[in-house]
């Protein structure tokens, strides 16, 4: 049954992501899609817990590697998404 | 209070975060907020999950951080944004990398259902996929491979049997699952599957293509959320796969074709021999073009791909204001896939400080085109070609473009007569009102500037 709880949880999710990015303008395309590339990176708190737990040496290695890949994802995406956002100015309230 | 109770609270919590983040998101005043929600979602994500019980030791975990946080954090300073499309594309491979790491170290529990091992070679797969097909993306944008459709003979069948491969691959995994022979396989299929989905793929095309990669990163996510249990990993996995799915779906509209023809076709060849272009193309010295200008009342810029290229849009700004002083009014039109990823030109014009509010999208500029007085293109061929209006044989007929040539006069800021990135002939070169301005489009704003400075 978890499963399917898991899959419930999936289809509702998706429908939600659909009504919300189908508000967003095309002017923020760009942002959003390395916004929602850092958010992506989430697969971090899966590989934290591979990385963390005694369950071999394989499984450490494993884990750490994908934590520090996770992490460029979600460091670098967060960061150039916020650096690319501060640039979006309107005509009265910039310099 | 019980750990795993306090841990999927949180992870409530941080998937109201993520989704009220996505909803700031959709507009340009709010948006930075909502990035910045989005990234306290994540960190409060992590941060629980360091108080899971399973993890022992921290050490390893430190060093992935830190190589991962300082590695993110240069790259995101030092990216220039006409190279946006390179890095979220690589980006995005080190998130599939990470979900296929994931699956194989879920591999290492000690009891693993039918179910369970299913998921495990989903995210594999789709991990694999996105990594090695992010990659290619990469190499395409960053021209460290050629940005041409790469085909060859056979091409199909290669593929056909590698979904056979992948569908018999997957059955032995999840059947024999103490065999390791299989999750090699499978790894060695879903890498070899994410090149050749990608390499046949043409450059103009890539808007689709890293959108739909886009969508695979945070599928991979989700397959992976499945093969641990872990819902957060299956919310935030699915938001980032539902936006992935609007956006290629935008793109493939904006083109007119189908997901399926992007993928398994490049531009086909010029069916109808029998078009054919009239007409004599008329050059124009940026001189003579600042006459014009000066006497404009209404300009329209359109921006391509040749704008990142020449690295024009802090000169195109200048010359704007200096348009704007003279009592011209400027506006830009944004086709959806001008550029190489969508949205690119909104960003590189942002850089610029040219307000939001003045970037138009096609289907608000076409209808005024007529009252503009002169539409300046730059660097944008395969968008404003009226042949897709006009010319049934051409391959991007039914394509919706911005009608430039409707304006009073088009100048088109071109480096020579090649044809564009689809290599299709355009008629607009040819029109009664069209000039052309040849040489580096930087160069030539330029040269209006200093003609409006004199």
């Amino acid at each position: 049954m978890e499963a399917i709880y898991l899959l419930f949880i999936l289809v509702l999710s998706i429908f939600l992501g659909i009504e919300l990015i189908g508000k967003v303008p095309a002017t923020l395309h760009t942002p959003l899609m390395s916004g929602a590339n850092a958010i992506s990176g989430i697969t971090l708190v899966g590989a934290l817990v591979a990385s963390g737990a005694d369950r071999g040496e394989l499984t450490t290695i494993l884990g750490t590697a994908a934590v520090a890949f996770a992490t460029i994802n979600v460091v670098g995406g967060y960061m150039v998404t916020d650096r690319m956002l501060a640039m979006f100015k309107k005509k009265e309230g910039g310099k | 209070m019980d750990t795993t109770l306090l841990v999927n609270l949180s992870y409530i919590v941080a998937a109201i975060l993520f989704i009220y983040g996505l909803k700031l998101l959709g507009h340009p005043s709010t948006a930075r907020n909502g990035n910045k929600l989005s990234a306290i979602a994540m960190f409060i994500a992590v941060v629980v999950t360091l108080l899971d019980q399973s993890i022992v030791s921290y050490s390893w975990i430190v060093v992935g951080i830190l190589i991962g946080a300082a590695v993110g954090a240069f790259a995101a300073r030092t990216i220039e944004m006409t190279s946006m499309p390179e890095m979220v594309a690589l980006f995005n491979g080190f998130g599939g990398i990470a979900s296929l790491l994931v699956g194989w170290a879920a591999l290492s529990e000690p009891t693993l259902s039918g179910v369970t091992l299913f998921t495990i070679f989903l995210s594999i797969l789709i991990g694999g996929v996105t990594f090695t097909g992010s990659l290619v993306a990469w190499g395409k944008l960053s021209e460290t491979l050629a940005g041409k459709p790469i085909l060859f003979t056979g091409q199909r069948v290669v593929n056909s049997g590698l979904m056979v491969a992948i569908v018999i691959c997957g059955f032995l995994f999840v059947t024999q699952p103490e065999t390791t022979t299989w999750l090699y396989l499978a790894i060695a299929l879903s890498i070899a599957l994410g090149i050749l989905a990608v390499i046949p793929i043409g450059g103009a095309d890539m808007p689709v293509v890293i959108s739909l990669l886009n969508s695979y990163s945070g599928l991979a996510a989700c397959a992976a959320g499945f093969a641990i249990n872990n819902n957060i990993l299956i919310v935030a996995g699915a938001l980032v796969g539902a936006s992935g799915i609007v956006l290629t779906n935008i793109m493939c509209k904006a083109m007119n074709r189908s997901l399926a023809n992007v993928l398994f076709s490049g531009f086909g060849a010029v069916k109808d021999d029998t078009m054919v272009i009239e007409g004599e193309v008329k050059p124009l010295s940026p001189g003579d073009a600042y006459y014009i200008l000066e006497a404009a009342s209404s300009v329209a810029v359109i921006p391509g791909y040749g704008m990142a290229v020449a690295q024009a849009q802090h000169a195109v700004k200048e010359l704007q204001e200096l348009l704007e002083s003279n009592g011209t009014e400027v506006v830009y039109g944004i086709h959806p896939v001008a550029g190489r990823m969508p949205g690119h030109m909104n960003v590189l014009l942002a850089e610029a400080d040219v307000p939001y509010d003045l970037l138009l999208e096609m289907d608000d500029i076409n209808p005024r085109m007529e009252t503009v007085d002169v539409a300046i293109v730059i660097g944008a061929n395969d968008v404003v070609n009226p042949a897709a209006r006009e010319m049934e044989g051409s391959p991007i007929y039914g394509m919706p473009v911005i009608n430039v040539d409707y304006a009073r006069t088009v100048f088109v800021l071109k480096r020579s007569m090649a044809s564009g990135f689809a290599g299709i002939d355009n008629p607009l070169f040819f029109k009664d009102n069209t000039r052309m301005i040849f040489g580096d489009a930087k160069e030539t704003i330029n040269q209006l500037i200093r003609e409006f400075s004199d």
